[in-house]
């Protein structure tokens, strides 16, 4: 058992890798399974002592909706900074909001940069080390800060505590 | 191959093509570099989506199956255009890049530079802006 845990230390990487090979490629001939298995027993023995310890999804069925809510968004977020950019630049008031974060994890906190700098007109910059504080750039900035704060909030972070039940 | 495929596969192609070169041109265009990051993360992933699409919906039509290669061309780059974006962003706070003269809560960089939380009382003053 402890044999196969050392060849395979990311059992569930090793086939999602093999999978993915293979759909790259859209084959399924011996050599690319064999390629592939490789690829999938080399990858993850080579970034095992990159990994952090990361928080469980916890409710799945809450990932796909979440998946589903960011796609909607990012459409939204390309036509608007579309528009932005071509319409005049009087329009762009960028500026910078600190969001308070809530979450106690490195990973759910990655997902929420990531989705807040995928959708609509915020870029997410900098995260205070303490992981409270994560600073965001936004590109039309309403009157009142606090409503791109709230936005960030409750629209995502609270969907992401939810997936990760924290 | 038929007209209707054709006509969808251009279709996507000229959406693609519009978005990537809204993109490209919002490089030129903007006035700083934290703004001039918001074209290229968000514009361009619906190009490159579009772009991807058509490759689908030709690759379907040439061979009778699809392929998910573009869905996952298309996942990675989701996936990593952020982290670019958020690196990019860092290394421009620490070489104190010039923000465009009407960007507010300035003082935000200085804190974020050395990863600090925000000055309590500067939430507070800028909240109402200055314009």
């Amino acid at each position: 058992m402890s044999m196969v845990s050392k060849v395979l230390p990311l059992p569930l990487h090793s086939v999602t890798l093999l999978i993915v090979w293979l759909a790259l490629n859209a084959s399924i001939g011996l050599g690319h399974i064999l390629l592939g298995t490789a690829l999938g027993i080399i990858i993850p023995l080579l970034c095992k002592p990159l990994r952090m310890p990361e928080a469980p999804v916890k409710r799945p069925l809450k990932v796909i909706s979440y998946i589903a809510i960011v796609a909607k968004d990012i459409l939204v977020a390309n036509v608007q900074v579309a528009l932005l950019v071509v319409g005049p630049m009087r329009n762009i008031k960028p500026g910078f909001v600190a969001v308070p974060l809530d979450l106690p994890n490195i990973f759910p906190i990655t997902v929420l940069a990531s989705t807040v700098t995928m959708t609509p007109g915020t870029v997410s910059c900098e995260i205070s080390s303490d992981k409270k504080w994560l600073y965001v750039h936004v590109l039309n900035m309403p009157d009142d800060e606090q409503e791109i704060i709230d936005f960030i909030k409750q629209r995502y972070e609270a969907r992401i505590k939810e997936i990760f039940a924290c | 191959m038929s007209f209707a495929a054709e006509l969808t596969i251009s279709l996507l192609l000229i959406l693609g093509g519009v978005f990537i070169l809204v993109g490209s041109f919002g490089l030129l265009r903007l006035k700083d570099l934290y703004v001039r990051l918001h074209a290229p993360t968000k514009a361009t992933t619906l190009g490159l989506g579009g772009v991807l699409a058509g490759s689908m919906v030709y690759m379907f039509d040439l061979q009778g199956y699809a392929t998910i290669k573009e869905i996952l061309i298309t996942v990675f780059l989701v996936i990593t255009a952020p982290v670019t974006a958020h690196i990019l962003a860092k290394v421009a706070m620490h070489h104190q890049v010039k923000t465009m003269d009407r960007t507010r809560n300035k003082e935000h960089v200085e804190q974020a530079r050395e990863q600090l939380p925000p000055h309590q009382d500067s939430e507070q003053s800028t909240k109402y802006g200055q314009e």
